[in-house]
């Protein structure tokens, strides 16, 4: 499976990554590589195995529903560019 | 009758009633000042892990199990991405191809009293967002990030529901199930309950679906019906000048009734979902599920049965009445005081409603106390006060003037039984209306009974309301006839 310039753009823009006109045409090639390795994968016999979601076998532990006190107010807003009344500023996002 | 038919599917996000969040172990408490509520997790801190809220597990599976749903006992957690300030990770952890909950239903019964299965896709457990707070903050955004990480299920229905009604039907009784079992607090305008609602139309007869649009975010059943309501005008509209609905998701503004395409980016709903590595499938045992589904507490559909025969109500009067958890548990406190489930549904329903209403009061929040109420039936069928009377002590009560006995003592409404001092009475009311007596005597029986409404009449206006019916009609037949 191949993959173009157009495809990589795309996908760039998705994860808000710069890649410039040049760089695409080189990750075009490599991402088809990756993806023709994926194809081989594909062709693997796997119909009497049941698929896995993490390769560890083991169950997710679980957390009591317990409180913690987590106000790092006073650490993390000044590590904002912009912050007011104890919020977060960002550029105004509604349409 | 409409050419149309409309199809309606609903997508809900209920707010677990966890006291943590999905992943961390700060408060979901709300209130709070801004980001005081928010963990290392919950601010995206690079370096930190997720660890899941077993109580979110179970109250998830909960609402599985009382939607008669397959549990699945292997699901798995996935990162729905896209870039927003209020979703610090750049992603949603969230369930997509192993959800925990699969197909459930849940029964409706509709106003008609006819019922209706609404079929349940399937439920998955995934974390609320921040808070963008657009005002107050000069042409900025605010972010608070405190509701980040709360946990949800989302809920999924089948394109089952064909009109509003149904629809805000079914909310209703979602909202009665989560509450009933202890999941979500059901607060819908702190947006503990979320609906997404999906509409579209197609001509009677058709099979196939017609293009559907998504108004999202709505937080009250009133607004719900306002939506769809529109949404199919707007539908229909469109579709009989020849045109064509547009698949997009809108916004309905519940204050001016209007609902607009959200115009979002074309490429808004590429969100590349992957299995989230940093979370391990969520195993549950037979041992577990089974402990669930014993701590399951009555469920509304149970407790309507259980109504209608334990009380012998109508159908409308049980489903009224075992609509939410506080209504039924209210009503069950004062039949069982009083003794009488008839006259409790009766006063609940009526006189009690009305207030209720009048007042914007839920019944948590009822200045009559069950013991108060019963306690005022309970006078009303020992003939300590008459019907009307009780309205006036009812009326008092509400008002904080103490309980119904207090009230009856104090304003001296007490019922006049004594049978000596109404006879004296109602021979003081013939002798001073010696010619309408009569009149009364020489009339023929049809007009007669018109007649003695008059003394009867007479009788209450010089008890002040507190003579027993029932004596007055004897004595005053008698006294009249002789």
């Amino acid at each position: 499976m191949a993959i173009d310039q157009d495809t990589v753009l795309k996908v760039a823009h998705l994860a808000r990554l710069h890649v410039s006109a040049e760089q695409s045409q080189a990750l075009a090639g490599r991402l088809s590589d990756i993806l023709n390795m994926v194809d081989e994968l594909q062709q693997a016999e796997v119909d009497n195995i049941t698929p896995l979601a993490h390769p560890l076998d083991v169950s997710q532990p679980l957390r009591e529903d317990l409180v913690q006190p987590a106000d790092l107010r006073d650490r993390v807003l000044p590590l904002a560019p912009a912050s007011e009344g104890n919020c977060f500023l960002v550029p105004r996002v509604i349409e | 009758m409409s050419a149309w038919e409309t199809v309606i599917g609903l997508e809900i996000h209920v707010q677990l009633a966890t006291k943590t969040k999905i992943f961390s172990s700060a408060s979901t408490a709300v209130g709070a000042e801004p980001n005081s509520h928010a963990s290392l997790v919950d601010l995206a801190m690079p370096g930190t892990l997720p660890v899941l809220n077993r109580e979110a597990v179970n109250m998830a599976v909960k609402f599985g199990l009382a939607v008669g749903a397959e549990i699945n006992r292997h699901s798995a957690f996935e990162r729905k991405n896209y870039f927003y300030p209020d979703l610090p990770k750049g992603y949603q952890t969230t369930q997509l191809a192993e959800p925990i909950v699969g197909a459930g239903s849940v029964e409706l019964i509709l106003d008609d009293g006819s019922r209706k299965t609404v079929r349940i896709h399937h439920a998955h457990l995934e974390e609320d967002a921040g808070k963008s707070l657009h005002e107050d903050f000069h042409g900025m955004t605010g972010i608070d990030l405190n509701r980040a990480g709360t946990p949800l299920i989302e809920v999924v229905t089948e394109p089952d529901m064909r009109s509003a009604e149904e629809a805000v039907a079914f909310a209703r009784a979602l909202h009665s199930l989560v509450t009933a079992i202890g999941i979500c607090d059901g607060e819908m305008s702190q947006g503990s309950l979320r609906f997404d609602v999906n509409v579209s139309v197609r001509r009677k007869g058709e099979e196939k679906l017609g293009t559907r649009t998504e108004t999202k975010n709505l937080n009250s059943f009133r607004f719900m019906e306002m939506a769809i309501k529109k949404e199919v005008e707007r539908q229909i509209d469109i579709l009989e000048d020849g045109g064509s609905i547009t698949q997009e998701t809108r916004l309905f503004n519940g204050d001016t009734g209007v609902s607009r395409s959200m115009r979002s980016k074309e490429d808004a709903n590429d969100y590349r979902y992957f299995p989230c590595p940093d979370l391990l499938p969520v195993m549950l045992s037979e041992e577990q599920i089974i402990e669930l589904k014993n701590s399951l507490p009555e469920l509304p559909a149970q407790r309507l049965g259980r109504f209608a025969q334990q009380y012998s109500l109508s159908d409308y009067d049980a489903r009224i009445l075992s609509s939410d958890l506080a209504t039924s548990d209210y009503f069950e406190a004062v039949a069982e005081l009083s003794g009488d489930a008839k006259l409790a549904a009766n006063w609940i329903m009526g006189e009690l409603t009305a207030r209720l209403n009048a007042e914007e009061k839920s019944i948590s929040e009822c200045p009559m106390s069950a013991p108060d109420l019963a306690e005022l039936i309970a006078r009303l069928k020992d003939n300590t006060i008459s019907s009307k009377i009780a309205k006036q002590v009812f009326e008092a009560c509400w008002n904080g003037e103490g309980s119904p006995d207090q009230v009856i003592e104090a304003r001296g409404l007490k019922q006049v039984s004594d049978s000596g001092e109404l006879q004296k009475m109602v021979n003081k009311i013939i002798a001073e209306n010696a010619t309408q007596a009569e009149a009364y005597r020489a009339a023929d029986e049809a007009k007669r009974k018109k007649m003695f409404g008059f003394f009867v009449g007479q009788a209450m206006k010089a008890s002040q309301g507190k003579a027993n019916p029932q004596q007055i009609n004897e004595l005053l037949m008698k006294a009249l006839n002789s």
